[in-house]
């Protein structure tokens, strides 16, 4: 059972159940379009002049560490908060003077939840439905389609507050779904639940992803922009550093393989000295050493083969983590 | 419209499970009020002859029914919408829908206007059963505590938008709220008061509102016409002047 109908009509003939109407795109127009996007907080530049775009039905990710604009971008994509600068527009529309015709048309899981505790779960989804002008019989079926949904069905009265972070996550991402959303938002739709409750989140998010809804998340995870986006951009104090396919990049900045060394006490700089030569690129932590080389076991041998003898050898496959290492020279989660 | 309808029927969904308790106090406290100031205080205060032929009972029914909207407005305007954008959020999640700021702003108030016509309806209804009411234009004082009530909630919507701690409230209770309601005519004619205090009841809405209602339900406090139209027109300016601060207020901590 989907709770979507797709295909989608033409965009210009939807209209926001409240307030504006949308206005009209050409079908292979960006869903989002920005060009030297600029978000200023005072003399604080916390977005500093982006170039994005967002096709239909893409999952597009915004990757990066905390502090690097993603949600002061997501917002102003949600528009909820006016750029300083640029160019944006979301669905052929602007966001400035058609704000209210294009959150008709966006679901917004934002980065800290603001469920109501006051309603019980169901009736979280029927307020909110009721904010987009959907009428209360439908709300009331579209809620209990979205519980099933988000696997939340024997929920439905109960109360929010005790609901765990991962079944309040996945009401919150039910809640962005209500109205059909033509892009849905998800700022760091995973942070702080254990992996468990993580890789249901990532489950149901994959489920929208093959119906063909346009996602668009950031994270400070790379396994999750690996899971889930078709394209990313690498974020780092409010510019973009790289943006490709999550396989594109690690293929440009890394190699195939990474061997992780770790010395016990022995310096680390002095290590990195005497493997110098060895694989494509070193990189020194504060707690091990990181040898980039197209086959690790080859590398790991010629390491013990110049008489060193790590306290801890392990050979993995490149990741994000290691582009965004390579791009800014220092890691996501710190 | 429509928007607006929205966000009174979300504030209804959440008042459904407090009702109760809510229905409940608004008749225990002006009978408690009856009991405790009107006929026990009333008893001294009749004996001295202060207010003439008036009892003390009916001189403060009116006053305390508006006091009691000032109640009911700092209740709903004060912890609830801070709540709403410090610690639940609901603002937060209501503004990335297609609401503008002043459906949300106007869906709370219509919802506060509800709270304080019916703790109005059930406090006119127990005091008429003491009978302490005394005119029929006493309906009158239906839209008296309703402005009354937008005339504060507005402003402290502002207020709650602004500060960053709730621990401002219990502040505005005791050097705002507290001394309006002790000052304002409302237990003793203002006349009493020095002239510095005086003016500080003249500037309060309470002492406005409770002139009027006074004027509904108390016949000889009755008042012109002219005189009814300038303290209205004077909530009504606290009215309006608060919904625009409380707008400009909720969009710069929601829209930034
Ligand atoms: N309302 C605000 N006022 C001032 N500074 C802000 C505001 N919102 C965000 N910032 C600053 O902008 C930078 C980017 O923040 P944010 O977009 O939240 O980053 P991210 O979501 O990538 O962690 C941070 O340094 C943050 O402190
Ligand atoms: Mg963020």
């Amino acid at each position: 059972m989907s709770p979507f109908r797709r295909p989608r009509p033409a965009p210009d003939q939807v209209t926001g159940p409240v307030g504006a109407t949308g206005g009209a795109q050409a079908p292979d127009a960006p869903m989002i379009h920005a060009r030297g996007l600029v978000k200023r907080f005072g003399d604080f530049t916390a977005v500093n002049g982006i170039d994005v775009d967002v096709a239909r039905g893409e999952s597009f990710g915004f990757l990066g560490p905390n502090g690097a604009g993603k949600s002061s971008t997501m917002r102003m994509i949600g528009c909820v908060s006016q750029p300083t600068g640029g160019v944006l527009r979301i669905l052929g529309m602007d966001p400035r003077r058609q704000g209210t015709g294009i959150r008709a048309r966006l679901g917004v899981c934002p980065q800290q939840d603001s469920l109501d505790p006051e309603l019980s779960v169901k009736e979280n989804l029927v307020s909110y439905a009721r904010f987009f002008g959907i009428p209360r019989r439908v709300a009331k079926a579209k809620a209990d389609e979205l519980l099933e949904f988000v696997q939340l069905t024997e929920r439905a009265d109960s109360k929010v507050e005790p609901l765990s972070g991962g079944m309040k996550r996945r009401l919150t991402i039910a809640r962005a779904l209500v109205n059909d959303p033509d892009i849905v938002l998800l700022d760091e739709p995973t942070t702080g639940l254990d992996p468990q409750a993580r890789h249901l989140v990532w489950e149901r998010l994959f489920r929208l992803k093959q119906q063909g809804v346009t996602l668009v998340l950031t994270t400070h995870y790379m396994d999750e922009a690996e899971q889930l986006c078709d394209r990313l951009v690498v974020m780092d104090g409010g510019k973009i550093v790289a943006e490709d396919s999550p396989r594109a990049l690690i293929e440009r900045y890394s190699t195939r393989e990474v061997v992780e060394l770790r010395f016990g006490a022995a310096s680390l700089e002095d290590m990195a000295g005497k493997l110098a030569g060895l694989g494509e690129r070193i990189e020194v932590l504060p707690d091990r050493i990181l040898l980039y080389a197209f086959d690790g076991d080859e590398a790991a041998e010629a390491v013990t083969g110049r008489g060193l003898t790590p306290s801890g050898t392990l050979v993995r496959r490149s990741t994000l983590e290691d582009v965004f290492l390579h791009l800014t020279g220092r890691t996501l989660v710190d | 419209m429509a928007a607006v309808l929205s966000v009174l029927e979300t504030d209804l969904m959440a008042y459904r499970r407090t009702w109760r308790a809510s229905v409940l106090s608004s008749f225990v406290l002006p009978t408690l009020f009856v009991l405790g100031f009107g006929l026990s205080v009333g008893s001294f205060v009749d004996r001295g002859g202060q207010l003439g032929p008036v009892h003390y009972l009916d001189f403060i029914v009116p006053g305390m029914l508006a006091s009691t909207a000032l109640q009911v407005a700092f209740g709903e305007s004060s912890f609830p919408v801070f709540s709403k954008f410090e610690w639940i959020r609901t603002y937060h999640a209501m503004v990335a829908t297609p609401l503008r700021v002043v459906d949300i702003l106007g869906g709370d108030l219509l919802f506060l206007l509800l709270r304080l016509l019916t703790t109005t309806v059930v406090f006119l209804a127990v005091t008429s059963a003491f009978h302490a009411v005394h005119s029929w234009w006493a309906i009158a004082v239906l839209p008296v505590a309703g402005l009354l009530g937008i005339a504060v909630a507005a402003p402290i919507f502002a207020f709650a938008a602004r500060v960053d701690q709730d621990g401002y409230f219990p502040m505005l209770m005791r050097f705002v709220v507290i001394p309006m309601s002790l000052f304002a005519g409302v237990f003793f004619p203002i006349d009493r008061l020095p002239e510095v205090l005086r003016w500080l009841a003249y500037i309060s809405p309470l002492w406005h509102a409770v002139v009027l209602c006074r004027a509904a339900t108390l016949p000889g406090f009755g008042v012109s016409v002219l005189t009814a139209v300038g303290h209205l027109a004077y909530l009504a300016a606290w009215a309006g002047a608060g919904f625009w601060l409380a707008l400009r207020a909720f969009r710069r901590r929601l829209v930034i």
